[in-house]
């Protein structure tokens, strides 16, 4: 681990709020190693006060044949950034389902890197980012697949949502491919919600705040299947961002 | 019930309407017709409050008619209608619709069934109409229906239409034909009970079956004494299920024309230019 300062000229660093970062580093690792064949589930919430600065790197390995399944609430603090780094060994996999939700003057990110080091594991990250009131959020996601790692799938689904002209999203989904029977899908979008549906909404007799919940509960929703206490901490912030 | 007076609309400051003239009553079902741009759905649209839609003269007043006593259960629920037999409770004062925001106009009792039912992918059905109706309610100032008051209403209505109750769980209209969707919008209409409906082709995308389900859902829904309806329509067809009172012919942004159930068929013969002559 560096522990000099980064620069908004680490690529990594590219949109983060240096500023704040400052407070917080260096940033010690939290370990995560699953062992062979094991499965476990982990979750990263963040839901810190406005002033708070929030940075978390998280490094998981994954032995032959295991699974992690992470969920990140992101939704806390000037800064929130949270860093997952996670290494495939053969046959493992990973799943992360991620919402980040961002207003005023919040930066949140998600930074993440997944190493396909051995054949045949699978990833899956699925990152829903809604942003308001002029503040950032970001998704750098990396996927390293080694030389001889083949038969790795692995998939990346950012998207996010603006709610007004002065928010900002970035998405940078990256590949780096040394393999040949690989299967590596991304996608990335930015919009906002849809002016049509919102007063198909109204015209029903929701009020403009819940119409709005409503689309913005549907746009994150996948993520928090079966988790009511992590659904319920995204829609309690959502409900302040309308 | 509903007195459009000088209406007077734009839409990306084009003039649309220019200049209408409407009143509806309690208890009658009023149709709209005319040739494609002379304004249906503008009409539809200003009265429902769809931002882009700017009044520039004229005024409208809408008054909900308290309910009628004599009025059955509008659901087949005999236990419902007992537990609150005003469901929807008019409050028999006039207010300034256009002062309204969307979402209070439905409050008030106003429903614009939509000529293309929106696609809502990840919001289902049922939970979208009951917070809808829990959200009029509030309005209102009556209690919340519970989880299970709520059903008890939803499958009566989807019941009536011949729907699924499985299709009322999914996301709002997505993947649904076009037929479907003019049901749900039908289902939905019998969900929220609105004292004046707003129509727009809710006859167009139908075959010969669904339209006439879809007017016999219009009649046992809206056709009483404290209720009124306004259907926006190119054709005759529907009027065969759906008897109006009145036709209008609405032309270059205004009323040009106003008669019985016979006008409907006189257009169909002649055309809206022979009649616009």
């Amino acid at each position: 681990m560096t522990l000099a300062l980064p620069t908004r000229r680490d690529e990594a660093f590219r949109y983060s709020d240096v500023d704040a970062l400052a407070s917080a580093w260096p940033v010690a690792a939290e370990h995560i190693v699953v062992s062979a064949g094991e499965t476990v589930a982990h979750e990263i919430v963040n839901t810190a006060d406005a002033d708070d600065v929030v940075v978390r790197n998280v490094e998981i390995i994954l032995n032959a044949g295991a699974s992690a399944d992470v969920r990140i609430l992101n939704a806390g603090g000037r800064l929130g950034r949270i860093c997952v780094d996670v290494t495939c060994h053969a046959g493992s996999n990973f799943t992360l389902g991620a919402v980040q939700l961002g207003t005023g003057k919040q930066t949140v990110e998600i930074v993440t890197t997944v190493r396909h080091i051995e054949p045949n594991a699978t990833s899956s990250q699925m990152i829903r980012t809604i942003l308001s009131g002029g503040a950032t959020g970001s998704y750098l996601g990396k996927v390293d697949v080694a030389r001889g790692a083949d038969g790795t799938d692995s998939a990346q689904d950012a998207k996010a949502m603006l709610l007004d002209r002065q928010s900002t999203a970035n998405a940078v989904p990256q590949l780096e491919i040394f393999a040949d029977d690989v299967k590596c899908a991304h996608g990335a979008t930015v919009g906002e919600l849809d002016g049509q549906g919102l007063f198909y909404l109204m015209a029903r007799g929701l009020p403009p705040a819940e119409a709005k919940k409503l689309m913005l509960q549907a746009f994150v929703g996948g993520v928090f299947e079966g988790n009511a206490a992590l659904l319920d901490a995204a829609l309690a912030k959502l409900g302040a961002m309308v | 019930m509903l007195q459009i007076k000088n209406l007077h609309a734009t839409v990306a400051d084009k003039l649309i309407l220019k200049g209408l003239n409407l009143t509806l009553n309690a208890g009658e079902i009023h149709a709209i017709m005319g040739p494609n741009g002379a304004g249906k759905s503008t009409l539809g649209y200003v009265l429902s409050g769809r931002p882009g839609y700017e009044v520039t003269e004229g005024s409208v007043t809408f008054t909900p008619p308290l309910p009628d006593a004599s009025r059955g259960p509008v659901t087949d629920s005999a236990e419902l209608a007992a537990q609150d037999p005003g469901f929807r409770r008019g409050t028999g004062e006039a207010v300034d619709l256009l002062s309204l925001a969307p979402h209070e106009r439905a409050a008030a009792g106003m429903f614009l069934g939509f000529q293309y039912p929106v696609e809502i992918p990840g919001v289902s059905n049922v939970q979208f109409l009951r917070e809808a109706l829990n959200a009029q309610r509030k309005y209102r100032s009556e209690a919340p229906l519970s989880g299970a008051e709520f059903l008890k209403i939803a499958r009566a209505q989807a019941d009536a239409m011949g729907m699924d109750m499985e299709m009322l769980k999914r996301p709002v209209n997505v993947g649904f034909s076009g037929g479907e969707k003019k049901r749900n919008e039908m289902v939905q209409m019998g969900i929220l009970n609105p004292a004046l409906a707003i129509l727009d082709e809710t006859d167009s995308g139908l075959d010969i079956d669904a339209l006439r389900v879809v007017g016999d859902g219009i009649n046992r829904i809206m056709r009483r004494p404290d209720k009124a309806v306004l259907l926006i329509t190119h054709y005759q067809r529907l009027l065969d299920y759906v008897r109006p009172d009145f036709v209008h012919v609405l032309d270059g942004g205004r009323i040009t024309r106003t008669g019985g159930p016979e006008l409907a068929l006189e257009l169909e013969r002649d055309g809206y230019r022979e009649i616009a002559a």
